[in-house]
């Protein structure tokens, strides 16, 4: 083991047993990870990364193994090494009916900082958070990534020398993510700090030192995030076609031999072949015409899906959605108009205006707290709009709600299925409740099933599926009455990238099929999926258009290829910029933007 | 100060600092007794008064005028007259009175000429209780009036055993002087228990108590860090309760008010213990609820004898009292303020409270390791 390891793990095994069932955490995992520098753990949800953290702060004791931090032994004297890291848990640990003044007093006071050297520290802290303006104001009613850098201030308080972080980037705005990454390299140059931070997000991968990769419990890889992308050089192309839409272009190469994954980035296709060796226009897209590839530098992701993606080529994984939608045409099926919503003096949703024709994915992009969700529940009918026009398939909700909802589906943000009941049983649920009986539900039910690899599961509680499997099930319950528009609220939040990437198929089927789907997300790469969409940023739109428009305004001698996340962090800037002088905004958005 | 005082001063000032902001424990603390107080000082008598009481003359002579006359007057009955029994029994099936005095039409001629002269009574039977005291007064203003005419008539009545009563500590047998000390118990477990379990939990849910533990703060800090506050709002909730007691519902303070206090100061540990101790286990704001409901709140409302006497219970019920410890606060409340320092009951009351806490510590101290699992 390495003397001067900061954290290291050595066949730590851990296991929780709830009922019948044992769930093993982690298994066999031993690393080390050297002093003064920033380490990433990276895995999906459910890989084990919070169980990781969790037993190196000597807040839970492993089954089996050895866990040694700075030096003390995390199972025999956990109060040592509490004593000594500083740690940030999901939710930030901060109270939120204090002050951002009081939660740094009482870390303050728990860390033993001298009293003497808290206003320098304090002052330093503050500043480099850009929350000096807000000390007074209560922790709740900070912003995410406001919430997330206070978080971030409370556990750096006294410097310690190993920092651990657990996802704190998740659902947080790309311009925050960015903020936090140059606040945690400040300290392990300034102070020679050693980092530990777990995220869900690939592509942060790249900005770590190094990167443990953790999948089902189980340690893939260590190294530096270039070693990881090295074992696909080679495997890595980009291609472009004329007259084809970048989403039809990704659902034929996906389909394409010898292809293991097709991603839309910028304004061509990412391809991660099976095999080393550059594909031919001829083998990949016969038919088209001015096919380029050209072959592109690998990333982490292309290593983490080139390691655990299996290529399956089921007509159902990918192929069409037999769906009988009853309308067709060109119309405007969504229409919102100057939409207002007002939680007391809290503007939700300010102004919001945007179209959707039949058979678009549209996208509402932005971080949480954006007011995506709430603009959603009032297109679905479930929450009353304060001002402003929407109407869904022709319907005006304010007078025809009801009417209104027998043309939608809709997929809730949180699982929201009868985790007791068979997946059978949910899905004949939800068909009976939409009206559908007898034959016509048997012939649902069985579509559902057979479109969505459910079979296998059919007997199983939903409860006891694992994570892409209940999104499954959730998006058949919402498709049981064929609805012509289709609401999906954050489907990927949570979902490792490879089913997300089945999710995103199955979208682009129901597309194809007649769907109009509209989605949000905060996966900014996802907006690549969307025919059209808006950015939304503290309840207003920032930007509408393709995804191919939005990067073309960031295009600039710096950035040839802009990506989404590019888009967005600029939108973001411009707004800031010309904030001083908006002066008709809410007061929160005011207080935002001077942060 | 040394970094452990600094630690532990900063726990007390965040946990003080969330009292005053959430209005629902200012509300349990010190809007909820009033509440309560008023409730059962105003609303809520044991006392039977103004028991509708149906009256039938068959032949209404002196006699019988002077009997009748002997309940109107009284203060727990409320006469009305029926001209037949059966109107009378149709009364009292439609619960319109809760008893019936029937003096027939030889009652007079009996009584006058020495003989047994009975009188028939009619109890509605569905409140047991109700019924035993409606029948305890008719029998009570039956023998006065009795005697009364004796005297009258220029003869002792000629009975075996005279009652000579003299009711002790509540001699006006007012149930609100006996209500509101044993209240002041009910409260202090609303606060002790009740809002300590659920404040407790809320950090394990709002993922607080993960940030906190991975500091130099030790459990021990953190579980005085807690006490300390909870323990000033409980003895606060205490005090507002036993100032309305003495001077807006007059109950007497027979004892010394240090002697209060010390009891109530015991009481509150045992009762911040249980609520830590359901919130170190539960780890969930509702479940923490809903068990501190169940096994701190209501078995002291029921099982204390505040309410309802302990010795009319079945004993396996008595048994299980022993577990709760406000049956022991009640005991010395009750004593305390009507009854004066009555010390064997004081020492042997606050000696099982005393036993009951230092189970509980080891309990708490037990439980509680900075780990969550």
């Amino acid at each position: 083991m390495i003397s001067d390891a900061a954290l290291s793990f050595h066949n730590v095994r851990q296991v929780f047993t709830g009922g019948e069932h044992a769930l093993c955490a982690l298994d066999s995992v031993s690393f080390a990870i050297a002093s003064g520098q920033v380490t990433g753990l990276i895995g999906p949800d459910g890989a084990g990364k919070t169980t990781l953290m969790r037993l190196a702060c000597g807040l839970l004791r492993p089954a089996l193994g050895e866990i040694r931090v700075l030096g003390l032994d995390a199972v025999d004297e956990p109060q040592a090494v509490q004593s000594a890291v500083g740690y940030m848990p999901q939710r930030f640990g901060l109270y939120e009916d204090l002050s951002v003044q009081e939660n740094l007093d009482l870390y303050a006071e728990l860390q033993g900082l001298p009293l003497e050297k808290r206003t320098a520290r304090y002052g330093e802290l503050m500043h480099m958070t850009g929350l000096a303006p807000f000390t007074a104001r209560l922790a709740g009613r900070l912003s995410g990534g406001m919430k997330q850098k206070l978080g971030l201030a409370c556990a750096l308080l006294r410097a310690p020398r190993l920092l651990l972080l657990d996802e704190p980037t998740v659902g947080v705005d790309p311009v925050s993510r960015r903020e936090l990454w140059a606040i945690v390299y400040r300290q392990v140059q300034e102070q020679g700090m050693s980092v530990l931070l777990s995220t869900a997000y690939l592509d942060e991968a790249e900005r770590c030192d190094e990167v443990l990769l953790l999948h089902q419990g189980k340690l893939l890889g260590q190294g530096a995030p270039a070693d990881f992308s090295a074992e696909v050089q080679g495997r890595i192309f980009q291609v472009s076609a004329a007259d084809i839409s970048q989403r039809r272009l990704q659902t034929r190469l996906s389909q394409a031999p010898g292809v293991l994954d097709a991603l839309v980035e910028g304004e061509a296709v990412r391809l991660v072949m099976q095999q080393t060796g550059e594909p031919t226009a001829a083998d990949l897209l016969p038919d088209l015409k001015d096919v380029r590839i050209n072959s592109a530098t690998p990333c982490f992701e292309d290593a983490f899906v080139a390691r655990l993606k299996i290529r399956h080529d089921g007509a159902a994984a990918l192929g069409g959605m037999d769906l009988h939608i009853g309308a067709s045409g060109d119309e405007k099926v969504i229409q919102v108009h100057r939409l207002v919503r007002r939680f007391g003096d809290f503007i939700a949703v300010n102004d919001v205006s945007f179209s959707v024709r039949r058979g678009e994915i549209f996208g509402l992009l932005g971080a949480n707290g954006a007011g995506k969700t709430t603009t959603f529940r009032m297109l679905c009918g479930l929450l009353p709009a304060s001002g402003g026009e929407l109407s869904v398939a022709g319907h005006d909700l304010h007078t025809a709600s009801a009417e209104a909802r027998r043309h939608i589906g809709y997929m809730a943000q949180k699982f929201s299925l009868y985790g007791d009941l068979s997946v059978l049983q949910n899905l004949r649920f939800f068909a009976s409740s939409y009206g559908l009986r007898g034959r016509v539900q048997t012939e649902r039910v069985q579509w559902a099933l057979d479109t969505f690899e459910l079979t296998g599961y059919r007997e199983a509680n939903a409860r006891d599926l694992p994570l892409g499997y209940k999104q499954r099930l959730s998006f058949a319950a919402a498709l049981m009455h064929e609805p012509e528009i289709l609401f999906l609220d954050e489907p990927t939040s949570g979902v490792d990238p490879l089913a997300r990437r089945e999710f995103w198929a199955r979208t682009n089927a129901l597309a194809e099929a007649g769907v109009t789907v509209l989605v949000t997300t905060h996966f900014m790469e996802e907006a690549n999926y969307c025919d059209r969409l808006v950015i939304m940023a503290d309840g207003k739109v920032l930007a509408e258009g393709t995804p191919r428009e939005m990067k073309a305004r960031a295009r600039s001698a710096d950035h040839p290829d802009p990506s989404m996340e590019d888009a967005f962090i600029q939108l973001i800037e411009q707004r800031e910029q010309g904030g001083g002088k908006d002066g008709k905004h809410g007061g929160k958005n005011d207080e935002e933007v001077a942060a | 100060m040394s970094a452990r005082l600094r630690r532990l001063w900063g726990m007390i000032r965040k946990e003080s600092l969330q009292i005053l902001r959430d209005p629902s424990s200012i509300s349990i603390a010190f809007i909820m007794p009033v509440i309560l107080l008023l409730l059962f000082g105003y609303g809520v008598s044991l006392d039977a008064k103004n028991i509708p009481l149906g009256i039938v003359i068959e032949q209404p002579d002196t006699a019988t005028q002077s009997l009748a006359g002997a309940f109107d007057r009284s203060e727990f009955f409320h006469p009305q007259r029926f001209g037949a029994i059966q109107e009378a029994q149709q009364a009292l099936a439609e619960r319109r009175i809760d008893g019936i005095l029937w003096l027939r039409n030889d009652f007079s001629s009996r009584l006058l000429s020495g003989n047994e002269a009975p009188i028939g009574v009619f109890v509605n039977g569905v409140d047991s209780n109700q019924a035993n005291i409606t029948k305890g007064y008719i029998q009570g203003t039956w023998l006065a009036w009795l005697q009364h005419f004796a005297v009258a008539q220029g003869r002792a009545l000629d009975l075996p055993v005279a009652m000579e009563q003299r009711i002790w500590f509540n001699p006006a047998l007012s149930s609100r002087l006996f209500l509101v000390p044993g209240l002041i118990a009910i409260i202090m477990t609303m606060i002790g228990s009740l809002l300590t379990a659920m404040v407790v939990a809320r950090e394990w849910e709002r993922g607080t108590m993960e940030a906190l533990m991975v500091t130099p703060l030790h459990m021990g800090e953190m579980l005085a860090g807690k006490l300390i506050p909870y323990f000033a709002l409980g003895m606060g909730g205490m005090l507002l309760s036993v100032a309305m007691a003495l001077y807006l519902f007059d109950v007497p303070l027979l004892s010394p008010f240090w002697l209060l206090m010390l009891c109530s100061a015991l009481f509150m540990l045992v009762s911040l213990a249980i609520g830590l101790l359901i919130s170190i286990v539960t780890r969930n704001q509702f479940l923490a609820g809903q068990v501190a409901l169940v096994v701190s709140f209501l078995p002291s409302f029921l099982l204390s004898g505040f309410l309802f006497d302990i010795h009319s219970m079945p004993e396996w019920v008595q048994t299980i009292t022993y577990l709760v410890p406000a049956r022991y606060f009640v005991a010395i409340l009750q004593t305390l303020f009507l009854a004066g320092p009555v010390w064997p009951v004081v020492l042997v009351n606050a000696g099982a409270m005393l036993l009951m806490l230092a189970i509980l510590t080891v309990l708490v101290v037990k439980k509680s390791y900075k780990r969550l699992d």
